[in-house]
């Protein structure tokens, strides 16, 4: 007889098993979004999975995404934010206005509109964290003083930057390297980086925690797990690798996200977010100063509000009145589609980022069917209640 | 017709794992102040829950008999119907609404289908009245400081027409005055004929207001005597007397120099700032010591701590040395980053954030130690977590497990890892076994008795006496708000305990 015990919790299944677990919130989604990307591929005759498709796909969801990326942190820490609508028309009319009426340059004009986004930021800050007032109210306030603010400094005007390297932000693509090949060079250049950093970062996370003593992923799951991420990488490159490229809205976006992600997970500033999201007299008697941390994360909101405004305006090349309108609907419909908890404390920037997806598939797939405003405001409300009601549902069983 | 208006038979009630009430009887007679007493946790709100009809019939065995019929009440609108009426602890007015809206709320006189607010106001002037208090029935409850809210409780007793009264600790939140206006109103109330159940910790109030005395002790009814034939210190011992066992692993401690020094300490409440809920407390504790801290409920012992913590309280006046070095703690923060740690009464409010993992948990008050170039190294969490889990044998299949899905005295381990994490040289322990099992409890008597090896200092405050005893080196007893008595554990008996903690000089 073999002295030898299995121990279960090693098998290579089960631990596939228990990730999957873990994460099944995450996986639900990316199968949801995967589901309507089929859905929409027959109804449309083949041709919303394409690459052209898909990559204006990106990049209509990068504004959402942007500003969908504050709102987790937002949301987590038990608050909301009303005003990004509002706050995104303003600062993509400052930055119109410092361009137009002032004739600054480009990297001016960005300058002074960030740091109005800071100013909002720290006004949101200053009266929710050191004041009181509940969020709802505060960027309820600003949701209305922003719109008027937008008509104050446009003069009820559509204003027009037409100006290239503005333009370029929201609409223009990472430029080639060698023009006379078929295919985008450097954005398959940088799938490639993108490729080749994801597996030393994994490495060097392997080997830390071999240097604990810790378990670590069997060498075959381990590669297996490197081979399948660097595809799901090269799919998502190489669809703007066969159309025109990276817009650098969506590399903002993945910067963005990327920042972010280690903010809220890799930093002390992000476990305090979720702590006094999940019990904030916890939270306050492990001494966790509550004030600076919700002030820190309405500048931070602030600044990702106007990066939102700015690919926003680019887009439109045009700064006009109604410009955001309903912005932040979107954002916290991202937001909680992708698994963010309306009670706080709960929710991944990544899950925003699907769930942003989510709402821009709706919109492209249904345009692409030629179906009106009506349909797409119907599905798209039907598809927030049903998947939030969904996570209730299963969060009832699993408990 | 008997001489009794209540007769409680033979009454147990049982909680999963816990009898709260086995075979108690409670009698009280027509017209009589009968006192209720018993330590903390002796079952007394249960038994008045039981009696108000929070706990339908049907979920405990016995019978209650008022005013000579047997009664199955299955809510509190039942046992208002037949004439009971119950003050809590905890004051349950809507503070929004004015002082006759409260009174009449659930009850409103109505005309044509409106309230009609002319005849509210005039007999809530009336009922007012009664209770000696001069206000408009039209102001706002949040106007009013606690005592009077507790008359406006008692006012919408008696606008139910109660014959039978009872005062959950009515007496914790106020003042001397306030307290006397209390009794006189009780006093007349009882001439009138209304029959008065009085649960109090403040054996005076108790001697001056009651005719009959009914003594509980876990669970069960040690004797109903009459008042003036009790003193207190037969009172004390029928409150107390139980057998110690061997529960405690009592370790000899050689207590060292004095590392925490508390001076001339005073707290206000926060919501009464004329109120001091701490008055001018001093003392001081040993490297590796188990100080206790006994007291009722209401004696401030949490307040205490929590004031020392930088976590309550406003004007909070006197001076902290740490190792001789004079502190100045404002917030929790301070207090933590000075070595100074507080394990809260209650875990799943102050303690976890539940819907979290067990490593996020424990390390949650020492993120700041455990951050290398801005990036929290969760290696270094995982190691320590791991440590812990194995060192206070937490029962769990991974750190990964939400504490939510842990069992209580688990719960508690997870707590205090994330105290011990953080290094502390006073460890303050607020009800460190409150619900949680035997085997458990004797799990975290031995941590305890480690960490003083260790030379930590602890603080423990405890509302289980054999607890107190079994586990303190020496005992500081509070009594409203002030160290009415310091023993020694060796000289500790839990009578002497209940004569300082009840007032005794």
């Amino acid at each position: 007889m073999g002295e030898t015990v299995i121990n279960k919790n090693n098998l290579p299944v089960e631990t596939v098993k228990r990730s999957l677990k873990v994460n099944i919130r995450q996986f639900s989604m990316i199968i949801a979004l995967l589901a309507i990307w089929f859905i929409f591929q027959i109804l449309t005759r083949g041709v919303f999975i394409s690459a052209r498709n898909l990559s204006n796909l990106f990049l209509q969801s990068a504004a959402v995404g942007i500003a969908a990326s504050g709102v987790v942190l937002v949301m987590v820490a038990g608050h909301i934010d009303l005003s990004i609508g509002s706050v995104v028309g303003f600062t993509g009319a400052v930055a119109a206005v410092c361009l137009v009426n002032y004739n600054m340059s480009v990297g001016t004009a960005l300058i002074i509109t960030l740091i109005v986004g800071l100013i909002i930021g720290i006004w949101h800050g200053f009266w929710i964290a050191y004041r009181g007032v509940p969020a709802f109210i505060v960027t309820l306030a600003s949701m209305l003083m922003f719109r008027g603010a937008i008509i104050g400094i446009t003069g009820s005007k559509s204003i027009s930057p037409n100006n290239a390297a503005f333009k370029a932000i929201g609409q223009g693509y990472l430029p080639k390297l060698n023009e006379a090949l078929n295919f985008h060079d450097a954005t398959a250049l940088l799938g490639i980086v993108f490729i080749i950093a994801y597996i030393i970062l994994e490495l060097k996370t392997r080997k830390k925690r071999q240097k604990y003593g810790f378990k670590v992923l069997s060498n075959s799951l381990f590669l297996a797990k490197l081979i399948g991420m660097s595809i799901v990488i090269a799919a998502v490159f190489s669809i703007m690798v066969l159309y025109r490229g990276i817009p650098y809205a969506v590399l903002l976006l993945i910067a963005v996200v990327i920042i972010f992600t280690i903010i809220s997970t890799k930093t002390a500033f992000g476990r305090y977010v979720y702590a006094i999201g999940g019990n904030r007299e916890a939270a306050r008697l492990s001494g966790i100063d509550i004030k600076k941390t919700n002030m820190t994360i309405f500048v931070l909101m602030g600044l990702l509000s106007t990066i939102a405004g700015i690919v926003y305006t680019s887009r439109l090349n045009a700064a006009i009145v109604a410009a955001g309108q309903n912005f932040e609907m979107d954002c916290i419909a991202a937001a909680i589609i992708g698994g963010t908890s309306t009670l706080g404390g709960e929710g991944t920037i990544p899950g925003a980022i699907i769930g942003a997806l989510v709402m821009a598939s709706l919109d492209n797939g249904m345009s692409l069917m030629n179906l009106g405003s009506f349909e797409q405001y119907l599905v798209k409300g039907l598809v927030l209640l049903v998947a939030v009601w969904f996570d209730i549902a299963t969060r009832k069983k699993a408990a | 017709m008997s001489e009794y208006i209540l007769e409680m038979n033979n009454i147990t009630k049982e909680f999963p794992g816990v009898k709260a009430l086995s075979n108690v009887n409670f009698k009280v007679k027509k017209g009589e102040i009968h006192a209720l007493v018993g330590e903390n946790g002796a079952g007394k709100s249960t038994l008045m829950k039981v009696l108000s009809g929070i706990y339908p019939a049907g979920t405990y065995d016995g019978e209650i008999v008022f005013k000579g019929q047997v009664q199955r009440m299955s809510g509190i609108k039942d046992s208002e119907r037949i004439g009971i009426a119950i003050i809590y602890q905890e004051l349950a007015l809507v503070k929004q609404m004015s002082i006759a809206e409260n009174i009449f709320l659930g009850n409103e006189i109505i005309k044509k289908g409106f309230i009609d607010y002319d005849e509210t106001y005039k007999r809530t002037a009336e009922i007012l009245k009664e209770v000696h208090l001069d206000l408009n029935p039209a102001t706002k409850v949040l106007n009013l400081g606690v005592g009077q809210q507790q008359l406006v409780e008692i006012a919408k007793a008696i606008s139910k027409n109660a014959d039978l009264l009872i005062l959950d600790e009515p007496s914790a939140a106020l003042t001397e005055r306030e307290t006397e206006n209390l009794l006189e109103i009780l006093r007349t109330l009882k001439a009138k004929g209304v029959t008065c159940i009085y649960i109090s910790h403040k054996l005076n109030e108790i001697f001056e207001i009651s005719d009959t005395i009914t003594v509980l002790r876990d669970g069960k009814t040690v004797g109903t005597i009459p008042t003036s034939e009790m003193n207190e210190d037969k009172l004390i011992a029928m409150m107390v007397g139980r057998e110690m066992s061997e529960r405690f692993p009592r370790k000899e401690h050689t207590p060292k120099e004095v590392v925490l020094e508390v001076k001339n300490w005073t707290v206000h409440n926060p919501e009464i700032p004329e109120k001091e809920i701490i008055k001018n407390v001093s003392f001081e504790v040993r490297k590796g010591e188990i100080l206790g801290i006994a007291g009722l409920m209401g004696a401030g012992r949490t307040e205490l701590v929590m004031s020392l913590f930088g976590a309550y309280g406003t004007g909070v006046k006197g001076e902290i040395y740490l190792n001789g070095k004079k502190l100045n703690i404002k917030k929790p923060k301070d207090a933590i980053k000075a070595g100074i740690a507080y394990v809260s009464e209650d875990r799943k409010k102050y303690g976890l954030v539940l819907g979290q993992d067990i490593k996020t948990n424990t390390s949650l008050a020492s993120l700041d130690r455990l951050v290398n170039n801005g990036i929290v190294n969760d290696n270094e969490i995982v190691r320590q977590t791991n440590k812990y889990v194995e060192d206070l044998n937490i029962k769990t299949p991974s750190i990964e497990q939400k504490a939510n899905n842990l069992s209580g005295g688990n719960q508690q381990k997870v707590v205090l890892s994330k105290w011990l994490m953080t290094e502390p040289k006073v460890l303050i322990l607020d009800e460190p076994t409150r619900g949680i099992d035997v085997g458990a409890k004797y799990e975290i008597y031995n941590i305890m008795n480690d960490l003083v090896d260790q030379g930590v200092c602890i603080i423990m405050i405890s509302s289980e006496l054999p607890e107190v005893l079994g586990m303190s080196d020496r005992i500081l007893i509070m009594h409203e708000g002030e160290i009415n008595g310091e023993i020694d554990y060796k000289e500790a008996t839990q009578e002497k305990v209940m004569y300082y903690a009840t007032g005794g000089k």
